[in-house]
């Protein structure tokens, strides 16, 4: 066991024959890393900004030299009770309504249409496949004035489903499933119907298992897009009853221009859930975006 | 023994063909809830969109006219204004983007898997955490008397004065571009890190061996096998440049003067506050045109460039 690691250590440090390089390396990797973490101090600022903002009284956010860290007489909760009583947890509930519903439903209909286009023959899948394709690449907000049409024809405009409905319709998670099924090996798939088993039975019990991590990956993926889609959220939903938490903050920014605490607290309540979910499930998403990308 | 051969496979093809009807029926079973979807609220409303646009479409008024939205969208100079900007968004955001991923994406994929993916985390962070709430911070970063980007610049010395960042023509969509990239970035350097790590190392060592430069190996090695990444990048981040719109809304309206109007923002201003739908499709046509347009354009420069 000790042998192992340390041949796999003596591997790992192998050029010693190219010492030269190895410096060079060096000396543009620290100029490059020093770069690196002040650009990324750079990207945290504005969380940080929000976050603390939230907190900081009227005077501190309205004042011309910035409060860079709110203690004291600088500090208030009346951010936070104002955005409850507007009622930012009905917005909050609403927008986990339409996640929760989007994700499960894209995740039943892709992980079945991506298991047929992988794995089954069928007349017409090649077309149907590149229709997936090529609708990915078009702009989906050139579609929302006829989609809100149809979808007020359907006397669902103002309603959650309104926003959930053309979330599952987007192909992307076809695709992103089709991509992962494509690992199911065709013998596992040959032996349960020659075993007997039905269609629905070899989905269920075989395939499912097998392409679990993908469908972890695409619920995540859904859950944080369809959290912040402002633009379906902005055209489908106007009344106060069915506002999320994005459009209940550009309310907020639209009618108190410069009370700026109490709109990083509406920023911070729709962030901050979302981003604790993103870290959790950091691992699943990646692995999502990278499938999902397109080769060639 | 011939004519064996030759009824054998009809024999069988009842059998075969039966199976055949059963794989296709299976599959459409199994298509059937995301095809709806599709079709439904994809395809459908796409269709409609260039219907209407031969429309003109209002609350009052639904009556055929032919090209006239057309030919309206190239006599209308805030069109051509929004066009320009889109582009000039599109041209030097979809660049950086790029590049900068590129380069952040070469910096952390060989650290520790614990640095890499806390770099990945930072830098996908403004993209989690939302258009709208990043851009109400800005908005707020930008102020012209509480804004803290002011004040750093004016102890720095860099300016003597406040300025309006949002409210003047000259800095307003250099503002919009810069919020921009800190949301765009995220995605690439994602997709950068997994395609450095996949490149074949056994090349590489070969390459240094033989005295290969860094750079000589990055270009001759590693440019190559991360094509198709990059090309994806700039398809992507070239349809979301394109579709920017969040941030012009919150922020400037698409003033001033039009100085920061886009085609998107034009699309809903003229579909969603003037109610003229039948017009607004129709420059959600010429849109999507303009983007297929890029993506091609870009899929024929790369696969030039790779010879």
């Amino acid at each position: 066991m000790q042998a192992t690691a340390e041949v796999r250590r003596r591997v790992k440090d192998t050029p010693d024959n190219t010492d030269h390089s190895v410096h060079q390396l060096t000396a543009y990797t620290v100029i490059g890393v020093i770069a690196l973490i002040i650009l990324a101090l750079l990207f945290i600022f504005p969380l940080y900004w929000i976050l603390t903002g939230s907190f900081k009284t009227q005077q501190a956010v309205n004042s011309a030299v910035p409060v860079w860290f709110p203690t004291g007489d600088t500090v208030t909760m009346r951010n936070y009770n104002e955005l409850f009583n507007r009622p930012a947890l009905t917005w909050l509930a609403n927008t986990v309504f339409i996640c929760a519903a989007a994700m499960g439903l894209t995740c039943i209909a892709a992980s079945m249409g991506g298991y047929a286009l992988a794995k089954k023959r069928f007349v017409g899948r090649a077309f149907l496949f590149s229709m997936f394709i090529c609708a990915m690449a078009l702009p989906k907000q050139v579609i929302l004035i006829p989609l809100l049409k149809e979808l007020a024809f359907l006397k669902l405009h103002n309603t959650l489903w309104a926003v959930i409905l053309p979330t599952v319709g987007w192909p992307f998670g076809v695709f992103l499933m089709k991509q992962f099924s494509e690992n199911v090996p065709g013998e596992l798939l040959e032996a349960a119907r020659i075993d007997g088993a039905g269609e629905a039975r070899t989905f269920i019990e075989i395939v499912l298992p097998l392409i679990k991590p993908g469908i972890g990956a695409l619920a995540i993926f859904t859950f944080i897009t369809a959290w912040n889609d402002y633009f379906l959220q902005l055209i489908m939903l106007n009344d106060t009853r069915v506002l999320t938490i994005s459009l209940g903050i550009a309310k907020l920014q639209t009618e108190l221009s410069t009370d700026f605490g109490l709109i990083m607290a509406g920023a911070a309540a729709g962030s901050v859930p979302i981003i604790i979910i993103f870290l959790i499930f950091q691992k699943f998403f990646t692995r999502g975006i990278t499938m999902g990308a397109v080769k060639g | 023994m011939t004519s064996g051969a030759v009824r054998a496979p009809r024999a069988v093809s009842p059998a075969m063909r039966a199976a055949h009807r059963r794989e296709n029926l299976a599959a459409y079973i199994f298509m059937a809830p995301s095809l709806l979807f599709f079709l439904g609220f994809v395809i459908f409303p796409m269709g409609m969109c260039l219907v209407t646009s031969f429309f003109n479409y209002t609350m009052t008024d639904f009556s055929w006219i032919g090209l006239a939205n057309y030919v309206e969208m190239f006599q209308d100079a805030i069109f051509g204004k929004a066009l320009v900007n889109t582009i000039v968004i599109v041209v030097v955001s979809v660049p950086v983007t790029c590049m900068f991923s590129l380069w952040v994406a070469s910096l952390i994929y060989k650290m520790k898997d614990v640095h890499t993916s806390f770099f990945r985390c930072v830098f996908y962070l403004p993209v989690v955490t939302g258009s709208v709430a990043v851009t109400v911070v800005w908005k707020w970063i930008f102020n012209n008397y509480y804004g803290v980007l002011n004040y750093v610049c004016k102890n720095l010395g860099l300016i003597t004065r406040n300025i309006n960042w949002l409210g003047n023509p000259d800095y307003a969509l250099g503002c919009i571009i810069t919020i921009l990239l800190t949301t765009s970035v995220g995605q690439p350097i994602v997709l950068y890190v997994s395609a450095l790590s996949n490149v074949d190392h056994s090349l590489i060592e070969a390459a240094s061996v033989d005295g290969a430069t860094n750079m000589q190996v990055f270009w001759k090695i590693k440019w190559p096998q991360i094509m198709p990444t990059t090309l994806y990048i700039l398809v992507i981040t070239t349809i979301n440049s394109f579709q920017c719109f969040a941030l012009i809304q919150l922020l400037t309206s698409g003033g001033p003067n039009n100085s920061t109007q886009t085609i998107m923002y034009y699309i809903y201003y003229n579909a969603f506050k003037l109610s003229r739908y039948g017009y607004g499709s129709a420059m959600g046509i010429i849109l999507a045109i303009i983007i297929a347009l890029f993506s091609a354009l870009q899929f024929k420069l790369a696969k030039t460039d790779n010879g």
